[in-house]
């Protein structure tokens, strides 16, 4: 996790969150360092998470999250971790032996048999029920990236459901915390998937969004992240708090500055 | 070589898809895709080559002739010292540019990845003949067997997908089989994917009948590309996607994504700012594997061109509408095709 995104979200480890259902957007950019971020922050507040990893490999994200301190492999031999590789799920159904009556796989809107995503919700609720001495701080799903099940076939109103679902049982029922990435473009022809994300925007207590920047690539100052909390939910005349600054990505680090600070500059 | 972000890092990662969007009439996306296989040849990779368009037979037999000879490899490097001289003078108008680097321009004699290929001369069909090579014309191969599940994808998509997978688990590329140790790479090479003969009206309508098939191939390939020994590079005539929508899921599920855009039949091609140039390079996507960072070069500008036994690209700096070709990556595109990293044990760099 980067100590300085946690110190701009007044957030840490010790005392995580609940509840909350957190948007990661990213525009003209890659916003995947956010997904890292959060996956090693509650992995370390000991909160047990269900990684639903549609667009890279395990050995992927694990490398990265070596770095930021935290293995992957030993959460998910502990039982912390439930993780989902997407691409492996996808070609053991299409490519496996025919599936267990009892155990249908989570992707199975893939081979077109539903048209809803009722399997891959079974997934997140049985990994995410407690269960007996479990000594867990409480539920995360965490998703990357949402956008590649429209890619797949998913009619938008079917993750937006499926999102729902999730929220109702995570957010609401066990008071866990739901992190999930969309991808957005401004000019953007991809009408369904600006649907699901301005759905889903209006749904966030949090929105953390990445931006490259509009004057192209810069050395020393990879993007711009606006962090939205919307405070307009919680209270009706209240009004959403944002803050905009710029980043850099390191090797293992994510550094946030005020905008025009960059220590390049300075 | 750190040139630009096409040539940087050596190109396609072993596990990763690379995506070319096709130049509008295929002329070089074309040459491209000869280059990655003979590449793959003159390293010894195995070949897998799909197309609607052309059976693969026929596009072994027009492989570029790769030149082995050291002396032309020394002559490149001469040019390249005289012509950088001419460069001091020139760089006068320029100030800015004065401090970046000068790019390294001549090759070792003792590379393993990166070859210099004559466009004009065939490679010989002994050489051809020396790797193992797979091939999948669509238009011969059986259809579906019927015990193989509804995959709900265009048939001859999935049939590709079949037979890129019953060739990578047969011949050990996937590590499944302890008998055989594969320690070669699979270069897989599919010619004009979403094109009409593929089946797809992708390129001809902008509401198509499936329009998920092309997404569904890509991540299904991407899927086998993570867990085996091999590297893929697609073409696709992204000019006639009508649905802008499809292009740019297209392009978040590929790993690198380029496009071509050549200069035949716009008013570039006349235009004097461009005469040394035949077409641009624009850089859509550039993987981020394994790492929080990705290896973003300082310009995204580029331009190619093409001389008989040279594709080259270079940064294109424009100030106000003045073209300066600075800092030639003479490396040539090979660089683009060969595999990232170090020789011993391709099986760790499976990302």
């Amino acid at each position: 996790m980067f100590a300085e995104l946690n110190e701009l979200l007044g957030a840490s480890p010790e005392r995580p969150d609940a509840g909350q259902f957190t948007l990661l957007r990213d525009t003209r950019t890659d916003g995947s360092f956010l997904v890292h971020h959060f996956l090693s922050f509650y992995l370390r507040a000991g909160c047990k998470v269900c990684f639903v990893a549609l667009l890279q490999s395990f050995s992927h994200y694990s490398i990265v999250a070596h770095k930021l301190g935290v293995s992957l492999a030993a959460a998910k031999e502990r039982g912390q971790l439930v993780f989902l590789e997407g691409l492996k799920s996808c070609l053991d159904l299409l490519f496996g032996e025919e599936e267990q009556p009892g155990q249908p796989s989570p992707l199975q809107f893939l081979s077109g048999s539903c048209r809803d995503l009722r399997a891959l919700f079974d997934f997140v609720r049985v990994s995410l029920a407690p269960a007996e001495g479990d000594s867990w701080k409480g539920p995360v799903l965490l998703v990357d990236d949402l956008s590649v099940l429209l890619s797949l076939g998913a009619a938008p109103v079917a993750v937006l459901d499926f999102i729902h679902y999730c929220r109702v049982s995570v957010c609401c029922q066990l008071k866990g915390n739901i992190v999930v990435l969309v991808h957005s473009n401004e000019d953007s022809e991809d009408e369904e998937n600006e649907l699901v994300v301005n759905s889903l925007c209006h749904h966030s207590d949090l929105i953390l969004w990445a931006e490259g920047l509009a004057t192209g690539f810069c050395k020393d100052v990879h993007g711009q992240i606006k962090i939205i909390k919307r405070l307009s939910l919680r209270q009706a005349a209240g009004q959403d708090l944002v803050q905009t600054y710029q980043y850099k990505i390191q090797d293992r680090n994510v550094t946030f500055f005020a905008r025009g600070l960059s220590s390049a500059v300075l | 070589m750190t040139a630009s972000p096409a040539c940087s890092g050596g190109g396609v990662a072993v596990g990763t898809l690379l995506l070319i969007e096709e130049d509008k009439y295929g002329l070089y996306s074309h040459l491209l895709f000869k280059y990655f296989l003979a590449e793959g040849i003159v390293c010894g990779h195995d070949l897998f080559v799909a197309s609607a368009k052309e059976h693969p037979d026929n596009i072994l037999k027009e492989l570029p002739a790769p030149l082995l000879d050291d002396s032309y490899g020394k002559e490149l490097g001469d040019e390249a010292a005289a012509k950088s001289e001419d460069f001091q003078d020139s760089m006068k108008i320029a100030w800015r540019y004065q401090n970046l680097p000068k790019m390294e321009a001549s090759p070792t004699t003792h590379t393993k990845f990166g070859h210099y290929y004559d466009v004009s001369k065939k490679m010989s069909p002994q050489l051809c003949q020396s790797v193992k090579w797979h091939s999948f014309y669509l238009h011969e191969e059986l259809s579906l067997e019927p015990k193989m599940k509804a995959w709900n994808m265009n048939s001859g998509y999935a049939r590709l997908l079949q037979s890129i997978q019953r060739i990578i688990s047969q011949e050990g590329f996937d590590g499944s089989d302890p008998q055989k140790k594969q320690r070669n790479v699979l270069r897989i090479g599919i010619q004009s994917l979403g094109s009409l003969l593929w089946g797809d009206d992708v390129c001809c309508s902008d509401t198509p009948e499936d329009p998920h098939s092309l997404t569904k191939f890509l991540y299904v390939l991407r899927g086998l590309l993570r867990k085996s020994l091999s590297a893929c590079i697609i073409t696709v005539p992204a000019h006639l996607i009508q649905n802008k929508a499809i292009m740019e899921r297209v392009t978040n599920l590929s790993d690198m994504v380029v496009g071509l855009e050549s200069f035949i039949g716009s008013e570039r091609e006349t235009n004097p700012l461009y005469k040394d140039y035949h077409g641009l390079v624009h850089v859509h996507l550039i993987p981020r594997l394994n790492s929080l960072i990705c290896d973003v070069s300082d310009t995204k500008d580029l331009a190619f061109r093409l001389k008989r036994k040279q594709f080259t690209i270079e940064t294109d700096y424009t100030v106000v509408n003045i073209l300066f070709a600075k800092g030639k990556c003479k490396g040539h595109c090979q660089r683009l095709f060969t595999k990232t990293g170090k020789q011993t044990n391709a099986a760790e760099h499976l990302p």
